[in-house]
């Protein structure tokens, strides 16, 4: 029966205590501090191109590394290009799965398509890049560009359209393999929204006569839209940040020639995938990461724009129960 | 009748009077199974046309199962199946050739909670109609009116059509429901304890409304509240455990039952 | 009320919706059925790319397979080798981002679910988090290149360990979040009562409570970093020898299998293959071994 231990204890376990705290709490500067610290350093090291161009770095299509004179518009058309035709393909096929997976599927398949859904988010998208360049490609060159570029030979505008060298590069074989990325994203979260719909709000649309397409498509998507467009934004995102699965098949080319989705091009992150390694210091490396910085604050918008969405749905969820 | 003028009630094929108590449904050695478990028991019940029919019973006893069975909402489920005969106009609505959808539009229903669609009050009661008819603008307007004063609901949201369903209070909600499943004309109207999350006030609303909608629609109501069944219901049936006890007129049922169960139930000696 | 001359067209009218109901009827019955078949559709094609990106990487990097892949280096343009290199950097950065980042993402999000869940420092956290969550990998991996190797002037392990760690942190935070706010306050309350200091509850009882949840979050971690070449490309560079130095350009894994596969040389080609192999088994031997833990608990 010591006495002493007792206030000796008590006293460095405050201590302790304190010391925890703080350290937890500093955990959460630190992140704090990381994001300005990105945003600072990405601000800092392409002030020399913001400082030269400014805006108009956004609309210039010039990339010159011997003229030491570039300008944005290819990098940013392609990122825009290959995430817009990955969500012309994602979003369609994702509602498709989640439809057959919440109304379709019987009982015992549910499980493990859900889970070779998931499984597919998780495979990295070098893997994806590799097998876009080695394997979808020559595939999208022989059954799909040949022959389009056959079918609208001549036609004015469809013709210009499907040009290019036919080795199944370009902005629509990345837009093609940017959706199977997203589509496992997308697909997951309209599941989920869709698995939370109240039965008997579905039972009230069954109950008037409607087909299972016309109650998913009339009643559950309206009732779930905010957290579907939450998720598309999601797999929006994740696109536009994509640099693998795209620098495979994007065909790394500056110059936009022509409209073609068969051309070469650019994305932003191919563009820094490819260059920055050896670019040196000065007004290529500062273009560059003015790029970057670009990217950085187009995915910021869309993460805020799905989160704005997200927390109004909670928000309309607690008003109706 | 002003309502006439709006649009013409359902034809009977007979177009005689019906007998007072004819049936709309007859129900023949009903079972029902959720997987292995036997919920309904051989029901044999004949549902009198234009009435209203309350089904009591403690939990459990099968009352919105048997319910339920009658617009066929149990095929939703694959563990749930059912066995028997339930007899609309002649035809076995379990084995009908004609599409479960086509059944549902005869026959409407109204559930616990008031599920308005994510839409305005407008598209709310368009919905069922434009699943099945063809109506321009004039004639959609007239029939919104008509199902919602049919509803006793039209005074109160006559110059918020456009608003969403869910603005309104939990009362109006339910009687947009009601209104919902009437403008697609059914034949039947199934409550399934339509008043157990209103208020007393929206419930005395909705069981006058149950009183007015009998003239035109065989109206079947399930409820707990046994107080409510002695006050809306022509006839009611008791249920225990998943057996149809006993059936009759609510006044007999109510003063002097013919099984002991029914009275041990009615007087409260268990619940 | 209902006159009998006017019955009989009543009867015809009434024979004619019922028709005119049928045939709409049968228009949407159409379109349910091409919907419904199209959605059947939609999760074969999921399915179906599944397979077969799986197949070919299985296929093409299987065939690569042998002891030289694992103890040569990453050889010259059409001389034999194998990834050894590659795979010890890998393997190193991956590990020691694992071990930097991990306590960093625990505290953090310890501090979200014990410390503060409601102040504005968390609601500001959490969107931040959000933010490095979703953020471009490449981008990253630029801030390190302009803090650490513009800084010492040189590519380095070190640095390809930082911008891992960095995106180990704020998925870490999410998780480890989510599992705390899941344990019971009854539990929390308990230890509490018998006097015990915060901290301790928190390292004793809660964390240990959702020590399952918490590690899957680590493995899920893992298994993203293992895949991501983007922020190593101009961290750690990358080096064709063996290299045990973290202060010098490492080899890895992602950024050996970019380099080989956009190449023209076929050896270089079949090792990126076998490279994809094993990035892929490891990644999804991970994620299976996580939903395994889950299901557990």
């Amino acid at each position: 029966m010591n006495p002493s231990p007792a206030p000796r204890s008590r006293l460095s376990g405050a201590v302790i205590d304190r010391l925890f705290g703080w350290a937890a709490r500093g955990a959460a500067l630190l992140t704090l501090a990381l994001l300005l610290g990105i945003l600072g350093s990405l601000v800092v090291g392409a002030w020399p191109s913001i400082s030269k161009y400014g805006l108009t770095f956004l609309v210039r299509s010039v990339w010159d590394p011997v003229q030491n004179d570039y300008g944005g518009l290819v990098m940013i058309y392609g990122t825009l290009a290959t995430s817009f035709i990955a969500l012309l393909i994602a979003v369609p096929v994702s509602f498709g799965i989640a439809l057959f997976l919440t109304e379709l599927s019987p009982a015992w398949l549910k499980r493990p398509l859900g889970t070779a859904i998931e499984l597919l988010a998780a495979v990295p998208s070098i893997v994806y890049g590799m097998w876009g360049l080695m394997v979808f490609g020559p595939i999208l060159a022989t059954y799909v560009q040949q022959p389009l570029q056959k079918l609208f030979n001549g036609v004015p505008f469809l013709g210009a359209f499907v040009s290019g060298p036919p080795v199944g590069i370009g902005i629509l074989a990345a837009g093609i393999i940017l959706a199977i990325m997203i589509i496992p994203f997308i697909a997951s979260v309209m599941r989920d929204v869709f698995e939370v719909t109240p039965p008997l709000l579905k039972e009230s649309a069954y109950g008037l006569g409607s087909t299972t397409w016309e109650v998913v498509f009339k009643v559950v998507l309206p009732f779930t839209k905010t957290g579907v467009l939450g998720g598309i934004m999601l797999g929006l995102g994740r696109a536009l940040g994509e640099t693998m699965a795209v620098t495979f098949v994007i065909g790394n080319m500056n110059q936009l020639n022509s409209l073609s989705v068969f051309e070469a091009a650019n994305s932003i992150t191919s563009a820094l995938a490819n260059e920055f390694a050896e670019a040196g210091e000065g007004l290529h490396q500062a273009s560059l990461i003015y790029l970057g910085l670009v990217l950085f604050f187009i995915t910021f918008v869309v993460l805020s724009l799905s989160k704005l969405l997200l927390a109004r749905l909670k928000k309309s969820e607690g008003a109706k129960s | 009748m002003a309502a006439a003028t709006l649009s013409p009630p359902p034809v009977r094929a007979q177009g005689a009077q019906t007998t007072p108590n004819a049936s709309k449904i007859s129900v023949k050695d009903l079972n029902f199974y959720y997987g292995k478990f036997h919920a309904l028991k051989g029901i044999n019940l004949e549902i009198p046309e234009k009435k209203v029919t309350a089904f009591i019973g403690p939990s459990g006893c099968g009352k919105s199962t048997l319910l339920r069975t009658f617009n066929r909402m149990f095929e939703l489920y694959p563990e749930q199946r059912a066995e028997g005969q339930i007899m609309l106009d002649g035809e076995n609505l379990l084995t009908s050739k004609q599409d479960v959808a086509l059944i549902r539009a005869k026959i409407g229903m109204v559930f616990q909670k008031p599920t308005p669609f994510p839409m305005s009050i407008r598209d709310n009661i368009a919905f069922g109609v434009k699943l099945f008819d063809d109506l321009n603008a004039t004639d959609m307007d007239e029939r919104i009116e008509w199902a919602l004063r049919k509803a006793a609901l039209w005074t109160e949201v006559k110059d918020k059509l456009h608003q969403s369903g869910s603005g309104l209070s939990g009362g109006q909600q339910q009687r947009l429901c009601i209104a919902r499943g009437i403008a697609i004309k059914p034949e039947v109207l199934l409550l399934d304890e339509p008043c157990s999350a209103l208020d007393p006030i929206s419930t005395a609303k909705v069981e006058e409304l149950i009183a007015e909608l009998k003239n035109d629609y065989t109206v079947v109501i399930v409820t707990h509240n046994m107080q409510q069944a002695a006050r809306c219901s022509d006839y009611t049936a008791y249920m225990y455990l998943g057996d149809l006890v006993e059936f009759g007129e609510t006044e007999q049922m109510f003063f002097k039952p013919q099984r002991k169960e029914t009275e041990d139930y009615i007087t409260g000696r268990f619940g | 009320m209902i006159t009998a001359p006017n019955t009989g067209k009543r009867l015809i009218d009434a024979a004619e919706q019922a028709e005119r109901r049928q045939a709409k009827f049968a228009s949407r019955k159409w379109v349910n059925t091409i919907a419904l078949a199209l959605s059947l559709a939609a999760m074969a094609f999921g399915v179906f790319f599944l397979v077969w990106i799986l197949w070919q990487t299985i296929w093409l990097g299987i065939g690569g397979l042998n002891i030289a892949l694992f103890t040569e280096s990453t050889p010259p343009p059409n001389e034999v080798g194998g990834l050894a290199n590659a795979i010890f950097g890998s393997f190193m950065m991956v590990m020691l981002a694992t071990f930097v980042g991990t306590p960093i993402g625990i505290m953090a999000g310890v501090y979200l679910a014990e410390y503060d869940t409601t102040g504005w420092l968390a609601s500001v956290t959490r969107f931040v988090n959000d933010i490095l969550l979703s953020a471009p990998s490449i981008v990253i991996g630029l801030f390190v290149y302009a803090v650490v190797v513009s800084t010492f002037k040189s590519y380095s392990g070190w640095a390809g360990v930082i911008a891992l760690a960095l995106i180990v942190i704020p998925v870490v935070i999410r998780t480890t979040e989510n599992m705390l706010v899941l344990v019971p306050s009854g539990l929390r309350e308990a230890a509490y009562a018998l006097g015990t200091p915060k901290w301790k509850v928190i390292t004793l009882v809660t964390l240990r409570a959702a020590r399952a949840g918490v590690i899957t979050g680590v493995l899920l971690a893992v298994a993203r970093i293992a895949g991501e070449t983007a922020p190593l490309l101009f961290t750690a560079l990358s080096n064709q020898f063996w290299n045990g130095d973290m202060s010098k350009p490492m080899a890895s894994l992602p950024v050996t299998i970019f380099k080989f596969a956009m190449s023209p040389y076929e050896n270089w080609q079949q090792l990126a293959w076998a490279g994809v192999f094993l990035i892929t088994v490891a990644v999804l031997g991970l994620n299976i071994l996580a939903r395994v833990l889950t299901r557990q608990k």
